[in-house]
Formats: structure tokens, sequence, C-alpha cells
């Protein structure tokens, strides 16, 4: 495909969502005035220092940012290539990067004047965020989830429960994360009066994605100025997981306009791209579902195929737009990693380094292990540490044991 | 240009009555007793019909709606063959409205151009696209106004005075207010608040107003069809079906029948409302 690059991969989305021909607002009329406000009440947040003042003094005393950015020696020296830094996200609060959005969309709801927060999870860790924020700010939480997915990380639902949120397991459909959803949009259209939808990932109606993407970019922000203190340059590749693209988004953005920095998003490739799997970039095209236009499994009749990952956060048949038209102008590398390869993965990471990852970045781990062979020992790579394994440990644990998969 | 639909409403009002508008799932539970369904439904009484295009993640849409949707997709049902139904059931009906209701999706796989082309010569009359608001008319309502398609816009309850224009700006055929904010299925709006809706849009359009989303009974039909142009059941229609059922989910030598006559009762209810005085 001939398509003509942009002046800068920073300046999208349009005004009415479009990266490319991705993006857009493909809901209900019922959620359209709601939908309209959000981004009004985004704009102006924006545009108060109150707001990131009062954002940046959470971020900093509750969330504990700015996360470290770590050498991988052992890492680095079994692999024999790339210099690996690991962005470490899995010291936030609550465990993984979902936190830095859940916290500017609460903030942004509480300004809204919103009294109750739904919000849709399949790892659990956004809903856990979403729970906590919740709970911090005393608003009422309701947080859906496939039934599938709450059976296979009932840890997290155990912790939603404790901080005081109902979590209602879905089971329409394939019963993971794209029919929470569903489910989600269904209330939110039955409760627009007083509910706030706080979105997980950097897909959705706009603005969601860009608001989403925003929150997040604080990763690629301080990567930026870390790697500066420690190496004094820029990075030289980027490799984060996705799921719907939230951390690899937020690691990506600050660098885009860097043409010196490759950048690597890693899809779940499930069982292998011929089978099941849940990598829309390798297996989809593009779609419309959930408000926007973006990469999706689908049959040739367009509907919605199950999508399958061994990590429930990575389950998900699309993909967020601007990633789609990231790959489409060619500016971002996606790349795919199988189960086992995360597998493998999380045990390496697990015994080199005493980090336990969550499911999600140990398929940007498993990338790691091919790509950082191949380049030379200056080259310094980062890899986006979404979140802990503590959620993963019983499901992980059975499987080493042979008992399940 | 005139559709059918025009047609249907100005026959109507001429009646002085209000149109009775049914919505049933295509290919619900298989092809063959879903085309049976379609044509019964005139005969019983029905004046405008909404045939659901099957999909797997109707966001607007309650557990009925979507169960019937999985059970025509489970039995191999298409958009193709969804268009090959209207065709079929055009041999024998050359007036009943027919307008296609679904999420745009498989629409955009099919092609826009391709499937308005397809549509329009299967004899569909107009579509209803769930997700699809003003803001992206582009996607398909102009390409379909151009086509010579009605392109019918859904109304809310958060639609306010400053929106309803752009909602109605490229609304032709009728307008679906939605009685209330929520998915199909859900309980249903009271009349009273319903008349204060409709008397609300008809400041802003000459078109014929539907009210839909909630609506069970002869009597809360009955009583919708007082306050606006027409009144639209679907989940209780959608039910109808499900329960004639075997236990495998096939259908039996009921389920034609089972909504046949769920449809003459609730006709018999909106063909008993006095219209209110315009
Ligand atoms: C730790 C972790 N990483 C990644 C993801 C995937 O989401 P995203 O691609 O939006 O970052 C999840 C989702 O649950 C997660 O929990």
């Amino acid at each position: 495909m001939n398509i003509a690059k942009p002046n800068s991969y920073r300046s999208g989305p349009d005004e009415r969502g479009h990266f490319g021909i991705f993006g857009g607002r493909f809901v209900a009329e019922t959620l359209m005035p709601l939908i309209l406000d959000l981004e009004k009440a985004y704009t102006a947040a924006k545009a108060d220092p109150a707001f990131q003042a009062e954002m940046n003094g959470y971020l900093k005393n509750y969330v504990g940012r700015p996360s470290p950015l770590y050498f991988a020696e052992r890492l680095t020296e079994h692999l024999g290539g790339a210099k690996i830094y690991l962005k470490r996200e899995e010291l936030n609060h609550t465990g993984s990067h979902k936190v830095n959005n859940v916290l500017g969309q609460i903030m942004l709801a509480r300004r809204m004047g919103k009294k109750r927060i739904i919000a849709e999870t399949g790892a659990g860790q956004h809903g856990v965020a979403t729970a906590t924020l919740c709970a911090r700010f005393g608003l009422e939480c309701v947080v859906y989830m496939g039934a599938v997915d709450v059976e296979r990380q009932q840890p997290n639902v155990i912790r939603m429960e404790m901080l005081g949120a109902k979590v209602f397991p879905v089971q329409s459909g394939t019963r993971t994360l794209k029919d929470a959803m569903n489910e989600a949009l269904r209330d939110w259209v039955t409760n627009v009066h007083n509910t706030f939808y706080c979105i997980g990932t950097v897909a959705g109606p706009h603005p969601y994605p860009t608001l989403v993407r925003d929150f997040q970019s604080i990763i690629g922000n301080e990567t930026k100025t870390q790697m500066q203190e420690i190496e004094g340059r820029l990075p030289d590749s980027l490799v984060a997981c996705i799921g719907g693209g939230s951390n690899a988004m937020g690691l990506f953005h600050p660098f885009l306009d860097d043409p010196s920095v490759e950048i690597f998003g890693v899809e779940a490739a499930g069982h292998g791209l011929t089978q099941l799997h849940a990598a829309s970039i390798a297996g989809g095209r593009p779609g419309v579902l959930h408000g926007n236009r973006t990469y999706l499994l689908m049959n040739e009749d367009g509907q919605i195929q199950d999508a399958h990952s061994i990590s429930a956060g990575l389950d998900y048949p699309g993909i967020g737009p601007e990633h789609s038209w990231l790959h489409e102008i060619g500016r971002v590398n996606y790349l795919s990693a199988t189960d086992d390869e995360a597998l493998a993965a999380f045990q390496l990471l697990s015994r080199l380094e005493g980090i336990i990852p969550a499911l999600e970045p140990a398929h940007a781990i498993a990338k790691v292990m091919e790509l950082a062979p191949k380049r030379p020992k200056d080259h310094l790579m980062v890899v986006n540490l979404s979140g802990r394994g503590d959620k993963d440990v019983p499901q992980v644990g059975d499987i080493l044991r042979g008992k399940s998969k | 240009m005139t559709t059918r639909i025009d047609t249907r409403f100005a026959e109507l009002k001429k009646a002085g009555r209000s149109a009775f508008v049914t919505y049933v799932m295509a290919g619900d539970p298989d092809l063959t007793t879903s085309l049976n369904i379609v044509k019964a439904l005139p005969k019983a009484g029905a004046d405008v019909i909404e045939l659901g295009i099957p999909f797997t993640d109707p966001m607007a849409d309650g557990p009925s709606i979507q169960a019937a949707g999985l059970r025509a997709l489970k039995n191999g049902m298409t958009l193709k063959k969804t268009l090959e139904l209207v065709r079929d059931f055009r041999k024998d009906d050359n007036v009943t409205p027919l307008v296609l209701m679904g999420y745009y999706n498989p629409i955009y796989i099919y092609g826009v151009d391709k499937f308005l082309a397809d549509a329009k010569t299967a004899g569909v009359d107009g579509l209803i696209i769930v997700d699809l608001p003003p803001e992206e008319d582009d996607e398909l309502c102009i390409p379909a106004l151009k086509a010579g398609l009605n392109f019918i816009r859904l109304a809310t309850p958060t639609t306010d005075d400053k929106r309803l224009p752009a909602v109605l700006a490229n609304t032709s055929g009728f307008v679906y207010y939605v009685s209330i904010a929520g998915i199909t299925g859900a309980a249903a709006a009271d009349a009273n608040a319903v008349g204060a809706a409709v008397a609300r849009i008809k400041r802003h359009t000459k078109l014929p107003i539907c009210v839909g989303f909630g609506i069970r009974t002869p009597e809360a039909a009955r009583a919708i069809a007082e306050k606006a142009d027409g009144s639209v059941v679907g989940t209780a229609l959608v039910d109808a079906l499900k329960n004639s059922l075997d236990a495998e989910g096939r259908a039996t030598a009921k389920t034609v029948n089972a909504v046949a006559e769920l449809t003459a009762a609730l006709a018999q209810g909106v063909k008993g409302a006095k219209q209110a005085a315009e």
C-alpha cells in the first residue's frame, strides 16, 4: 500500500476522531450526546493547570510514579545482544499500567459530576484499577468481566470485590473481553444519566482512544527522560505487548516522531496464527466494532470471531484504531508471540531477573528474546513491563504442573 | 422519490390510524421458517416489517434479540441470505414496506455500494443501522439516500432539541423514537412521557414518528399508537418464536403461528387506538 507519510505521527486524530480511515464514533444515538460531552470535558480538563496538578499529585503519591527504568543485566547477558531496559509499570499501585488511565478518567468523571462508574475487564487489571480509584474517591463501581475470565483470573475478582466493586460475570457470546465490552455498553445505554464508562484501552468511540493514549503517554515521556539520564540518548528500540494497545501506545507515542527509534508491538498468537489466536493485525482486516473502525478478527460475512490467548488481557478480537493506522502507514512493526513462547518468556524473566511478569508483557519479552540477540551490544532496547504476574500465578502454576492446558 | 414507506404512511394517515411495525430476526431459527414468518406478518396485520440482520455483537440489543441473531448465525444465516429472503418475500408482496435493521460491520464488509444496489433490487425500502449516528452519515446514510433507500434514524430521550435537527437532517421514511434510554427488551416507558417526546420531535419534522423498545402487549401497543404514528414490537415477537422451538432450538409446527398470532393480537390493539389530533 502506498500511503503518504505525515509530517508528524503524533498529531492525530482529526476532529472527528479519525486516524486515517480508522477510529470514528460508531455508537447508538443514545450515547452520542454523552460522548460529545466527554470530549468537551476532556478538552477543558486538558487546558486546566489545576487538573494537571491534581493528577500529578496522585500519580506521584498514590500510583508511585515515576516507575523505574531498570537495566536488566542478566537478561541482557543471557540473550547476548542489545542492552535491555525494563520500564517497570508492574511496580505501579494495583500492579499494572492500567492505573495511569483510570486515574485520569476518574478525575474526569468527578469533574463531570458522575457518581457511578462502569468498566469492562479481561485480565482484571483494569477492573482492579477502576475498583481501587472508585474506593479512593467514594464512587459506585460496576465491572463487567467475561465468565471465562472470571474463572481464570480469580485473584483479581477477589481483589475487586474486596475493594467494594460489583463484578458481573458476562454469560453472553464468547464470555470474554469483547462480550464484557458489549455488556458495559448496554449498561451505559441504560444508565446514561448518572454513569461514566471507564474504558480500559485505546479503543472505543472517539475521544476514548485519544484520551487513554494521552493518560498512558506518561510511560513514554518518563522513558525518554530516564534514558537521557542513564545513557544520554534516545533508546534504539521499543517493545510492548498489545491487547487493545494502551500500554504500547503509552510507551510508543512520545517516540513516534523520532525516526531512529524502531518500534515493535506484540500481539497474542495464541495456539498459532493459523489456529485460534488474538492477533488482529496479523490475522484480521478493517471493520467496525465497539464504536470504532479498526483491524478485527472476523469471518467473510463480517461476523466477529472468537479470539484466543493464554492471557486474558490480550484476548480481544480488535486493537486500538491508532495502532491500525500506525501499521498501515508502516511506523510500527506488529509481531506476535504464541502462548508457548509467552510461557517460556514468563519463566525466563522470573528466573533471570527475579521479576514475575504478567502473561501479557511476557508476550513482549518473548519477542525480545528473538530481537535482542540480533542487535549490537550498544543497541538500547526498552520493553514495557506492563504488569506483574501475581494474578497469573495460579493459572501458570497449574500449567507448569501439567494440570491444565 | 416516493418509497413504499411513504405510500404506506400516507394511506394510514388517510385511514386515520397508526402503523403497527413488527421486528423479527432474519434467519431465526432457520432461513425457511424465517421466510414463512415474514410472509405471514402482513396477513396478520403488520403495516411495516423490520427485519434484523444477524450480528455477533449487537451492542444495543438485549438478550432475546442477541440470542435470536446467534440462532440464525448458527444455522448459516448471512447478509447475502438476508437479501435473498427479502427477494423471496417480494415475489408475493410488492406493497408492504420492509426495513433492514442491524449493525454496520456486516454491511461494511459486504461493501457499501454493492450492498445498496443488491438491497434495492431485492426490494428493501429502508435501513436502520444502530451504530451509525449522524456524525458518520458519509458511511452509509448519504449513499443510501442516493440509492433511493430511506435511512431511518433513531431518536432517543438523550437527543435534546439542540441535537434533533442533526439527527433529523438526513432521515427519511419515518423517525424511530426509542422510548427509553436502554436496550431492546427492557422495561417500557409510559405512554404520557412518550406522548410528550413525540410532540417535541413533531416540532422539528413532518415525518411520521414510530415508537419502540419495551412494547410487549396489545394494550401497551394501543397506548403508544394513540400518541404516535406507529408502535414497534420486536422482543415480544422474538420471545414468542423462541418459546415455540424444540429443545434443540429448532422450529416446530407451531413456530410460524406463534409469531403470527401474537402479531394479530398486537395489530388489533393498534387498530383500536384513537389517533391523537395533530
Ligand atoms: C498487565 C497488562 N498488560 C497489558 C494488557 C493489555 O492491554 P493494553 O494492550 O491496552 O495495554 C493488560 C490488560 O488487561 C494487562 O493487564
